[in-house]
Parts: structure tokens; C-alpha cells; sequence
């Protein structure tokens, strides 16, 4: 595998230099998680990268045609554990194309202001993790604030910090009490464009920074198609695609905001668009508060959402009703759908085969770091070692998602 | 199709879109089909390079997103091979499928999308299908050195191998799965709902009527006769329980109520006549 290649060189003599090879990680802060690289060095520079990934592999797709489409829901909070309500989105919505579902206005919208949340929530780790590569501590310790605000929201909602199971097919969970949503707006106005703020503005004009991200992993248009990029690593080369405009699900389609494109297509300009997204999620975050409606929060099929818990003291239906989705769950007609969502780190598809039973027949996750991790050989070469690191801390990668 | 009331992403409209690629991909397509907002087409195995670089070049579904594999046993064909294509330009999804065996390899997309690499190694990993022309077709998610393609469905969920870290040997150790408890497989689908497995009981309806009745129509036939109760009288058993004294009352047990002022029914009760035999009317 590691072919040594050896070369005349100028400055040698004659003398035959060897390339060497190292492994980068698989137990290296910088890996953000278990990601072995091994690279072959030409001195400092890089030559090529083989990224063995799998190492995080709990067969998710598997164990989930093993269970019933409501118990295979947490699952996807685990896989991305970085902004767990955003891969929920795409699996509910695949459930919801194959039933035909209607869901209430109040649930559509909750549902886009947690997986803003969780937008901002999975920004703020990634862009002090990618701070953290390059040499800064401060701004991180500043943002992981903002990120454990995110979390308590999650809590006060969900009862989880992280692994909230909160979107369901047919809604969300449970209500949320009027005092969350004041605190969000509360949190939004003022506590995140104050510490975010001054966080980056550590950061974003520092020349150390710059120096270590202008002009590194420069992809051109065509290779961000042809390498299958999506989300903030597309916006990042130029062009403005954004599943939650150009396709909108719930009530996106009503939401005011813009999608920020980068001119450079560099890791810098991927932090920037990154770094302006949490300032557009914020907005919607903004509306949403302002236009949520009163109302039900899971769809009134009594047949895919449980009846309330008052309700079923009273009701036999409802009791029975209530029995039959915990034990026997709901059936989903025969077909299959591929249904993406724009997650924080891109497009996150789940491709849903159903065969009539209460259990998914197959479900294969498209996991957005797979795509981008695979270009890591092509947008490395010629870079030094330590630019790999940068490299990886603009894809955005997750192991959990990635290895499924 | 009925009416959308899901709120799923919602792109450019399908109509006419069926049509027009069936069309273009001409003798490519063996099925074509329109379900739940979903175009999937599905094309002859060795043709699915060309299909792809048509629907990229002359259609505008410039990105592949993804590549799935499934597994259908039943099938003469098992596996199945699924290409989600994306256009930025036109705003649409669709789907191609072929479908393949474990030995029939399926011609490489690489050659138009070099993200289809580790797309097709995670299916060839994962299902053991074999891809012609893929020059990396190395096994991706599972561990170094695994054997098997871990979601055929013929695979058990568990596994064959677990591995610990032995302390002893100071290195991590392979060993062959060991359950503490057997994988149970719940079926809560209700009996009259698609249960394909027999309830019990039910495979005495279809059982042929027995040629050979048996009978006791002679005492021989009975097993009974002087040798048996020779072989009763040998075996002298403990008495049951009820024929030693207890001092438990064994008589009826006293009512618990009794209701004096109650007053008698008064209808004929006891006359079920009327119920269970109906008047012949001439």
C-alpha cells in the first residue's frame, strides 16, 4: 500500500530520499473522533491520503430494520451526536412522504426552530473545533457557552440534552412551555450576537488565522459537483444551494433568510459562510417565535401519533390506540422514497424502503461527511501536513455520521 | 396521486418528467415508475454507465448524491443497486435501480462521478456486490480483515465475531459471538394482519382425513386385559393429597351473599326454547 517512491534529487547529490508514510490519527485530537489518515509525506508535503474511515461502524441501518419505525427514531440522534435533531428531520419526513401525513402548522414550526437551534448548536462546535486546529483556545471556550445554551433549550424541550428523540413522525413530542420560547427569543436578541460576536471577532480578521486558511483546499465549481458536496462546502465554492430554499419542507417556504456563498472556495471562506449561517438561522429562529400559532402539535391520525395522556384516561379508543403504536407501531405502505434535508453539515438523506409491516424494510442514511471525507486525498496534495488539519476542521466530519 | 399533505421538500414538479427521461433512455429502461412523488427507473444491469452520463450530460442531473444497496432474497436477482441523481439547475431528483446478483458484477459509475468510489466500495462492503471497473474495490466500513457482507439479510444481526481486550494476552482478542440471551424477535403484527406463519392449532384443518381410523372396538384394542391389571396392582403410589384428612372443608363453600329482599325475575328464564329452536312456520 505505502509504496515508497524514490527520486533523483537536485539537492542531494544523488542521494535517493524516500517518501515516508504516517498515520494521522486514529487517536488524534485533530481527527475530531476516530478518522485514520494514513499519508504519504515528501517531507512536509503532502503527497496523497488515504483515509480508512469504518472505525465508528455500528451497522445504524441494520439494527433499524430490526425495529419498528417509531423505536429506529434515536437511532439517528446518535448519528451525527453534533446536531442530532437534524438527522431526525429527514427520517420523519420519510415517513411522512410514504403515510401522506398532514402535520399542524404549530408542529412544522417548532420543528424548524429546533433544527435552526440545532444549526447554530453544531456551529458553534464545529467552528471552535476548526479554531482549536489552528492554534486559538479562547473563542472556543467562548462559543461551547453558547453550544451548552443550546443544549439546556433541548432539555427544556425534550427532557435530553443531546439525544432528544423530539420530532416524530406526524409532529413533535411534546409542547413547549411559553417560557422556553421567550427565553429563546430572549437568548437570540441578545446573549448570542453578543458573545458570538466578540468570539469571532477574535478571530475572523486575525492574521494567524487567516494565514493558516486563505487559500487552502481551493475547490473549483466543477469538482464541488462532480465530488458530491452539499451544504456549507457547495455555498462555500460559489454556488448558492440550499435544500431549505431550493426545496423547502415545512414552513421554510415562509421563512425571510439568505444563503451565504463564498467566493474563494477556501477553508476560510467555508468558516465565513458558517460563521454568517448562524446569523441567518438566528432570523428564522426569529420568525418562528413571531408567526408560531396556537395549536396541535402531532397530527390528529390516531393511527401514527399517540392521543394524550388525559385523553386515554378517559377513552378506550384512545387506550387501545395508545397500546397498539407502543407495542404493534404503525404501518407505512409499500414504496420507497429518498427524502434529504439540509442538516448543518449538508445534505442529510435518509432512502426509506417500506414493504407494508410496522418495520423498515431498508433504510440506508446518506451521510454528508462520507462525500466530503473522500475528497480529503484530492484537496490535500501538495499542501503541508499541517494544513490537513485546518482541511478537516473546515469539512465539518463526524464520525458517528459518517461510519453510520 | 392523491393529494400531498405531507410537508416533505417539495422540488420541481414531476409532470411530464417520467415521460420525457423513459423516452430518452429508450431501450435502457426496463421499468419506469411514478410512487409517492418518487421517479425511479430502473435499467438493463449493463447499461447503467450510459444511462448516468445521459441523464448528466444532456438532462442537467448533474450530481450523484448517493448510491444504496438492498437486498431482496426472494428475488432471482437479489440485490439492487439504487443511483440518486440530483440536478442544481432544474431542481429535481430521481432515482435509477438496477438490479444484480452475487456474482454478475454492475459496470462502475467512477468514470463520471469520482465520488461514486467509496459509494460503490461501501455497497460492495456492505452487500458484496462487485462493481466492473472500480480499480479501489477495497472493503470500507467493517474492521480489517472481516469476513462476510454484514446487511444481506441473511446475515444475523449479531454477528459472528466479538472482540474484548484480554489483559492476559495484552492485545485486543477475536472470539465467536457469545449470547447471554437468544436475539428475540418480537412479532407484534396482528394475526388477520399478514401473519405468514400458521397459528397453533390451524395445521389440523388442512390435515388429510386418517385412512386407518383408530378404534376400541375390541378390548385388545383398549390395551386393557388381565397382563395391565397385573401391572396396576404392582405400583402401590402414595395416596393424593385430597384422600388424606387436611381438615380442609371440601364441601361447598357457603354463599357470601344473600339477597332476601331481592325480588324474583320476572321473566321465564329457564325457557330457552324459543332462542335455540325456531318455530317451524308452515
Amino acid at each position: 500500500m505505502s509504496g515508497l517512491t524514490y527520486e533523483q534529487s537536485p539537492t542531494t547529490d544523488g542521494e535517493e530520499i524516500s517518501n515516508y508514510t504516517i498515520n494521522f490519527g486514529p487517536q488524534h485530537p485533530a481527527a475530531h473522533g476516530v478518522l485514520r489518515m494514513v499519508m504519504e509525506l515528501d517531507g512536509e508535503i503532502i503527497e496523497r491520503i488515504d483515509p480508512h474511515v469504518g472505525l465508528l461502524h455500528r451497522g445504524t441501518e441494520k439494527l433499524i430494520e430490526y425495529k419498528t419505525y417509531l423505536q429506529a427514531l434515536p437511532y439517528f440522534d446518535r448519528l451525527d451526536y453534533c446536531s442530532p435533531l437534524a438527522q431526525e428531520y429527514s427520517y420523519v419526513l420519510a415517513i411522512e412522504k410514504l403515510l401522506n401525513v398532514e402535520v399542524p402548522e404549530r408542529a412544522q414550526y417548532l420543528r424548524v426552530l429546533f433544527a435552526e437551534l440545532t444549526r447554530i448548536c453544531n456551529h458553534m462546535l464545529n467552528i471552535g473545533a476548526h479554531v482549536m486546529d489552528v492554534g486559538a483556545m479562547t473563542p472556543n471556550l467562548w462559543v461551547f457557552e453558547l453550544r451548552e445554551d443550546c443544549l439546556n433549550f433541548f432539555e427544556r424541550a425534550s427532557g435530553a440534552r443531546m439525544h432528544s428523540a423530539y420530532f416524530r413522525p406526524g409532529g413533535v413530542h411534546q409542547d413547549v412551555p411559553l417560557k422556553l420560547l421567550t427565553d429563546i427569543g430572549d437568548w437570540v436578541d441578545t446573549r448570542l450576537p453578543e458573545l458570538f460576536g466578540d468570539a469571532m471577532s477574535l478571530v475572523q480578521d486575525n492574521r494567524i488565522f487567516k494565514q493558516r486558511n486563505v487559500d487552502i483546499a481551493v475547490v473549483s465549481k466543477e469538482d464541488a459537483i462532480r465530488w458530491g458536496f452539499s451544504g456549507p462546502m457547495i455555498r462555500a465554492a460559489g454556488i448558492p444551494w440550499d435544500l431549505r430554499k431550493s426545496q423547502p419542507y415545512d414552513v421554510y417556504d415562509r421563512m425571510d433568510f439568505e444563503i451565504p456563498v463564498g467566493t474563494n472556495s477556501d477553508c476560510y471562506d467555508r468558516f465565513m459562510v458558517r460563521c454568517e449561517e448562524v446569523y441567518q438561522s438566528a432570523r428564522i429562529i426569529k420568525q418562528c417565535l413571531a408567526e408560531m400559532p396556537e395549536g396541535p402539535i402531532a397530527t390528529e391520525d390516531r393511527k401514527v401519533a399517540p392521543p394524550k395522556r388525559a385523553e386515554m384516561k378517559q377513552s378506550m379508543e384512545a387506550l387501545i390506540h395508545h397500546f397498539k403504536l407502543y407495542t404493534e407501531g404503525f404501518h407505512v405502505p409499500a414504496g420507497e422514497v429518498y427524502v434529504a434535508t439540509e442538516s448543518p453539515k449538508g445534505e442529510f438523506g435518509v432512502y426509506l424502503v417500506s414493504d407494508g409491516t410496522n418495520k423498515p424494510y431498508r433504510c440506508k442514511i446518506r451521510p454528508t461527511a462520507f462525500s466530503h471525507l473522500q475528497a480529503m486525498d484530492f484537496m490535500s496534495r501538495g499542501h503541508m501536513l499541517p494544513d490537513a488539519t485546518a482541511i478537516l476542521g473546515a469539512i465539518d466530519v463526524v464520525f458517528g455520521e459518517c461510519d453510520r | 396521486m392523491a393529494k400531498v399533505l405531507h410537508p416533505a421538500p417539495r422540488y420541481a414538479t414531476n409532470e411530464g418528467v417520467r415521460d420525457a427521461l423513459c423516452a430518452a433512455l429508450g431501450s435502457m429502461v426496463v421499468d419506469c415508475i411514478e410512487e409517492f412523488g418518487e421517479i425511479v427507473i430502473t435499467v438493463k444491469r449493463e447499461s447503467i454507465e450510459d444511462a448516468l452520463r445521459l441523464l448528466r450530460d444532456e438532462h442537467a442531473y448533474q450530481q450523484l448524491m448517493e448510491i444504496a444497496g438492498a437486498d431482496y432474497p426472494s428475488r432471482p436477482e437479489r440485490f439492487e443497486v439504487v443511483y440518486m441523481l440530483l440536478s442544481l439547475t432544474k431542481n429535481h431528483r430521481v432515482m435509477l435501480k438496477v438490479s444484480t446478483d452475487e456474482a454478475t458484477p454492475v459496470p462502475t459509475v467512477t468514470t463520471l462521478w469520482p465520488v461514486a468510489g467509496w459509494l460503490e466500495r461501501e455497497v460492495f462492503d456492505m452487500y458484496g456486490v462487485m462493481f466492473d471497473g472500480n480499480t479501489d474495490l477495497r472493503r470500507i466500513l467493517t474492521d480489517y480483515g472481516f469476513e462476510g457482507h454484514p446487511f444481506r439479510k441473511d446475515f444475523p444481526l449479531t454477528g459472528y465475531t466479538e472482540l474484548r481486550y484480554s489483559e492476559e494476552e495484552k492485545r485486543v482478542v477475536y472470539e465467536p459471538v457469545e449470547l447471554a440471551q437468544d436475539f428475540r424477535s418480537f412479532d407484534f403484527t396482528s394475526p388477520w394482519e399478514g401473519a405468514d406463519y400458521v397459528l397453533p392449532g390451524d395445521e389440523k384443518a388442512d390435515a388429510p382425513p386418517v385412512d386407518d381410523p383408530k378404534v376400541t372396538e375390541k378390548p385388545s384394542d383398549t390395551g386393557a386385559g388381565k397382563k395391565a391389571d397385573e401391572k396396576a396392582e404392582e405400583k402401590v403410589s402414595a395416596g393424593a393429597p385430597a384422600e388424606e384428612d387436611t381438615g380442609i372443608q371440601q364441601d361447598a363453600p357457603e354463599t357470601t351473599e344473600e339477597r332476601p329482599d331481592r325480588e324474583a325475575s320476572k321473566g321465564d328464564v329457564h325457557d330457552t326454547k324459543g332462542a335455540t329452536k325456531p318455530e317451524d312456520k308452515e
